[in-house]
């Protein structure tokens, strides 16, 4: 649920990244910390586990700046993407209004990234929301291990598999080395942005 | 569902925050909405992130709405947390807010409760009936 607040001209929106579990959501997120000046991003926080798997949620605020005298107020959310942390995932998505996917490249993840999608699907749809109707951008993550000997879908699976249906924009990432996280995130605030004020106009 | 506040809305807000809550005693008063967003602050939050306590509690208190399913209670309508010098209490306000209150251990929590009960009354029609 975004908030609108007239007495400041700030508009807040909330940013979910969803995906299966070790696809590089919080490696995004890490990266947008890093690469960003402490002028547009507020603190991170993560709770994960004593490994590297996110237990609840990562959060990273950002502010990216005014669009017709509105400030812009993005917090971006990651999800855990184990399939048993299903209640959490349901948490997190709660009030959220734009998404990014990312799916795995290994092909050994074929089937999981598919499950994730699936499940994404289901939990909108008990919260109401259309997948096809929340903004809702792709990155295909680890395309850097192409040429690599572990064997990776290509660009034309991963859309058959996710997006022959969703139509919607993708992106190749390298979250470890930044390739797509900036791109990604400029889309998908893009449509979230454009997405919150329709709704404002239709009120 | 999202929420618009107009100027005179958040005044409104601010006035209720101050009089009941920082005059009563509290250090700190946030009030959020339940997918974690900040939507006022008042009170002296020297040091403190509150957009990431913002975030943090909205998940807590969907962690512990979780709790009351379990237990055969749909939510709980406040949680406390107590700390040596520092204390946080958590109140409900209709369905799709919270109210943080921080204050220090000189302050008791009966007068927080008293407090916040009274505010979340007044709170709700503010903010749009019970969302």
């Amino acid at each position: 649920m975004s908030f609108i607040d007239l007495s400041k001209n700030e508009v807040q929106c909330k940013i979910v990244y969803y995906g299966p579990g070790r696809g590089g959501k919080t490696t995004n997120l890490l990266y947008l910390h890093q690469a960003m000046t402490e002028a547009v991003r507020g603190k991170m926080v993560t709770i994960d586990t004593k490994g590297d798997r996110t237990l609840f949620f990562d959060f990273l605020p950002l502010a990216l700046g005014k669009i017709q005298g509105l400030s812009i107020k993005i917090q971006l959310y990651t999800v855990p993407g184990q399939v048993m942390y299903n209640a959490t995932r349901k948490l997190v998505l709660k009030g959220v209004d734009g998404i990014v996917f990312v799916a795995d490249s290994l092909k050994v993840q074929k089937e999981k990234n598919v499950e994730s999608l699936e499940n994404l699907r289901q939990n909108l749809a008990e919260d109401n929301l259309d997948i096809k109707e929340v903004p809702l951008v792709l990155q295909f993550n680890k395309r850097d291990l192409g040429g690599s000997n572990i064997p990776i879908l290509t660009v034309e699976e991963m859309e058959e598999d996710m997006n022959s249906e969703l139509q919607v924009p993708w992106f190749s990432g390298s979250a470890l080395k930044g390739d797509g996280v900036f791109e990604t995130l400029r889309e998908i605030s893009k449509r979230t942005v454009k997405y919150v004020s329709r709704k404002l106009l239709s009120r | 569902m999202d929420l618009v506040l107009s100027k005179e809305a958040i005044d409104n807000i601010i006035n209720v925050l101050d009089e009941d809550l920082l005059r009563g005693g509290a250090d700190c008063v946030l009030l959020v909405d339940r997918s974690g967003n900040l939507i006022v602050n008042r009170g002296d939050p020297a040091n403190l992130d509150v957009v990431a306590l913002a975030a943090l509690s909205a998940a807590n208190f969907g962690a512990t709405a979780e709790i009351a399913k379990l237990i055969g209670e749909d939510d709980f309508a406040l949680l406390f947390h107590k700390g040596k010098n520092e204390n946080i209490h958590f109140t409900k306000v209709g369905k799709g807010f919270i109210l943080i209150t921080l204050f220090g251990k000189e302050v008791s929590l009966g007068l927080i409760r008293l407090n916040t009960a009274k505010v979340t009354e007044t709170l709700i029609p503010i903010l749009g009936g019970e969302q």
